[in-house]
């Protein structure tokens, strides 16, 4: 195996060219899944984002405009890490992190956020606006919108509002209105219907910067693009650490951001094993769980056809686990074509398996994940004993915990 | 030819513009939503929407997005809407009645199934928001096999190709979205409508109907005047909001009867100086 990395070219990246992956089709479809489920009045607005961002992803002066704040402004290239205590304690397969919890902001989320706000100035729009769970990416987008003297509004449910107070305060302090969403089950699922609202209203000079890997056509693929440059990081790094490619890339799916990321360029990898982490909040036997990959039906939703929480009615089911982040009744449209084609292969973690995981690696390896990465984590640390001490799993350690600080300390009984 | 088509064939020889009221069924109940319907058609409505309620509904605003809530708090699915017209037709077997929903309820129906029972049920069209030409496909040929009519929405935005795209899948009608934004937006213009109208006509023979932004008697006039129906939905779903939490849900359908008349009654008197002037 040694000679994979002289095959591949040594350390550097591999060029993307030439793929046989060619998803998604002109129409935004990922086989069956993807597509623009929108109101006429939406239409225009994503044709007008659709020819922009064809336009500019071609443009050798954005795409050094790009790199340029991904290295200088987030921190990139993000290290991989060989979590060597760890691996030994769990006796099989050797684990690798992506450090994606060492980004501006402490998360993935930014370097989508980069990418959709520099893309909003090129078009002259003037205003952002953004939806958020847990908070995390509408920090990201005040960060950004800061940054780039945008204003920004952050649309989020009411019930998210009063439980992720720090961030509210955070993008406050950044310079975004936050608007608290009253309808539906007034979480994520709620601020993003919001979000659309405005931007059927205010087109002109809006731009949506939609989180992760959901939404009509262009986003899907617009912003695994964008966060598709850890895997191209990571697929470099693990070859000049380990002289190969990983055995096995795992990542923890809500949209399925964060996952895409890592894997998209590796798909055309067939050893490499893809594996995606959904929560399964308190067990998907009891229905409270966020999980439709493993446990939901493909419908629509957002502007896209995938797998989805769902009643005998087709309405859309509220959704638990541990994690905000992790919290959304949907999945990415490319995630249900990876699942049917059989590129990659979903399951699910429960809170308790995540919890678990949080505190072991902190003190295995004095890093605090994020409860949404935990549930990766988790997985990881069931399989990699099943496996040999030669082989590899690269996992996306796509967030850090400080913001899950209350969370976690009020589950085990304690007020900070 | 369809009821739809026949209703506007009618309206058109009598030089009378349509009034299309909407409301979401279920609104406050199923009992009540079928006593205001035929309530509506006695106060001068030419054909009824009915919104089935969905959990994320992306195009209604505040007003449209509270009554979906009270209708789904009781747990009103797509089958239930499709008994209500079926009582409707027991007693009404002229007035088009149009769905106006989202696609995951019929997609998780089926979209035959949906279409022959919507049929059974005496339905005569279907608008279905979030799928636009490109989408549809598989559903319009569902639907149009039950000899169902498919309605699409036209906004400010579509250009002359995305109308010719429409034109060719649309039939019943076609509805106009006159402003920006969502259900119960303001600032209708009635100028801008007019011209906008003009080029849907050049690319579409169907009748053009136009709402989002119609809530008094007097912008019902004044549509009237450039479009083939006025179409009003947040106006009336507000005034039944307004009765349902002061308690007075028995006072709906004479309320809401109220209201149309007073529509109807300016857009009549539109049609006729239209007529003579």
């Amino acid at each position: 195996m040694a000679t994979r990395a002289e095959d591949l070219g040594g350390g550097e990246p591999p060029v993307m060219a030439a793929k046989a992956y060619q998803w998604p089709d002109a129409g935004g479809h990922f086989g069956p899944y993807g597509g623009m489920f929108v109101p006429e009045t939406l239409m225009h607005p994503l044709t007008e984002l659709r020819q922009a961002y064809a336009r500019y992803l071609g443009d050798p002066d954005f795409l050094r405009e790009l790199d340029a704040d991904l290295r200088d402004y987030v921190g990139r290239p993000s290290p991989v890490y060989h979590a060597e205590r760890w691996s030994r304690e769990l006796g099989g397969a050797q684990l690798f992190l992506k450090r994606e919890d060492l980004n501006h902001t402490g998360a993935h989320k930014v370097n989508n956020t980069i990418g959709q706000a520099l893309l909003a100035r090129r078009m002259g729009k003037t205003r952002i606006i953004a939806e958020t769970g847990a908070g995390q990416h509408g920090v990201a987008s005040a960060t950004v919108a800061a940054r780039l003297g945008l204003e920004c509004v952050v649309y989020m449910g009411e019930v998210d509002v009063a439980r992720q107070e720090a961030n509210v305060y955070r993008m406050r302090l950044l310079g975004a209105e936050v608007v608290a969403v009253k309808s539906g089950t007034r979480t994520l699922k709620d601020a993003l219907n919001e979000a659309m609202r405005d931007w059927v209203t205010n087109v002109d000079n809006t731009f949506y910067i939609i989180g992760t890997v959901a939404g009509p056509h262009p986003y899907p693929a617009m912003v695994r693009d964008f966060q598709s440059v850890i895997g191209r990081e990571a697929r470099g790094q693990m070859i000049e650490q380990t002289g190969r490619l990983p055995d096995v890339v795992m990542a923890c799916v809500g949209g399925g951001s964060n996952a895409i990321g890592l894997f998209y360029p590796f798909i055309e990898d067939p050893e490499v094993a893809m594996i995606g982490v959904e929560a399964a909040g308190d067990g998907l036997e009891t229905g409270r769980h966020a999980a439709p990959l493993c446990a939901g039906e493909p419908g629509v939703l957002h502007g896209n056809r995938t797998y989805l929480m769902e009643d005998a009615n087709g309405q859309i089911r509220e959704t638990h686990s541990v994690s905000a982040g992790l919290d959304y009744p949907g999945v990415g449209p490319e995630h249900a074509w990876l699942k049917d084609s059989g590129r990659a292969s979903y399951v699910a973690v429960t809170d308790d398996e995540a919890l678990a995981a949080f505190h072991g690696l902190t003190r295995t390896e004095g890093i605090i994940p994020a409860l949404e990465t935990s549930h990766a984590l988790a997985q990881a640390s069931k399989l990699a004993p099943t496996m040999r001490k030669d082989q590899s799993i690269l996992i996306n350690l796509s967030g850090r915990g400080d913001k899950d600080m209350q969370t976690v300390a009020r589950l085990e009984g304690l007020q900070l | 030819m369809s009821r739809i088509q026949r209703r506007f064939e009618q309206l058109r020889a009598a030089g009378r513009t349509a009034l299309i009221p909407f409301v979401t069924a279920g609104d406050p109940t199923p009992e009540l939503t079928l006593a205001l319907m035929h309530r509506m058609v006695s106060a001068g409505a030419d054909l009824i929407e009915l919104g089935v309620p969905f959990s994320d509904p992306i195009a209604d605003g505040p007003v449209i997005q509270r009554a979906t809530e009270r209708a789904l708090a009781q747990g009103i699915s797509l089958r239930d809407v499709l008994a209500i017209v079926r009582r409707f037709r027991e007693t009404d077997n002229e007035t088009p009645v149009v769905l106006m929903g989202y696609l995951n309820p019929i997609e998780v129906m089926g979209g035959e199934v949906f279409a022959q029972a919507a049929r059974e049920a005496g339905m005569d069209g279907a608008l279905i928001v979030d799928v636009p030409p490109e989408e549809s496909h598989a559903l319009v040929d569902a639907v149009k096999a039950q000899g169902l009519d498919l309605v699409y929405l036209l906004a400010p935005t579509s250009d002359a190709a995305r109308i010719e795209a429409i034109a060719e899948v649309a039939s019943g009608f076609v509805y106009y979205v006159s402003v920006k934004g969502v259900t119960g937006a303001g600032h209708l213009d009635v100028d801008e409508v007019s011209s906008k109208l003009d080029a849907i006509r050049a690319r579409i023979e169907l009748p053009v109907g136009v709402g989002f932004g119609i809530n008094t008697a007097a912008t019902a006039a004044q549509v009237a005047r450039v479009a083939d129906a006025v179409i009003v939905g947040s106006a009336i779903v507000g005034r039944i909001e307004a009765l349902a939490e002061e308690g007075q849900v028995e006072r709906i359908p004479a309320v809401v009867g109220d209201f149309l008349g007073e529509l109807r009654a300016a857009i009549d008197e539109t049609d006729h100086g239209d007529q003579h002037g």
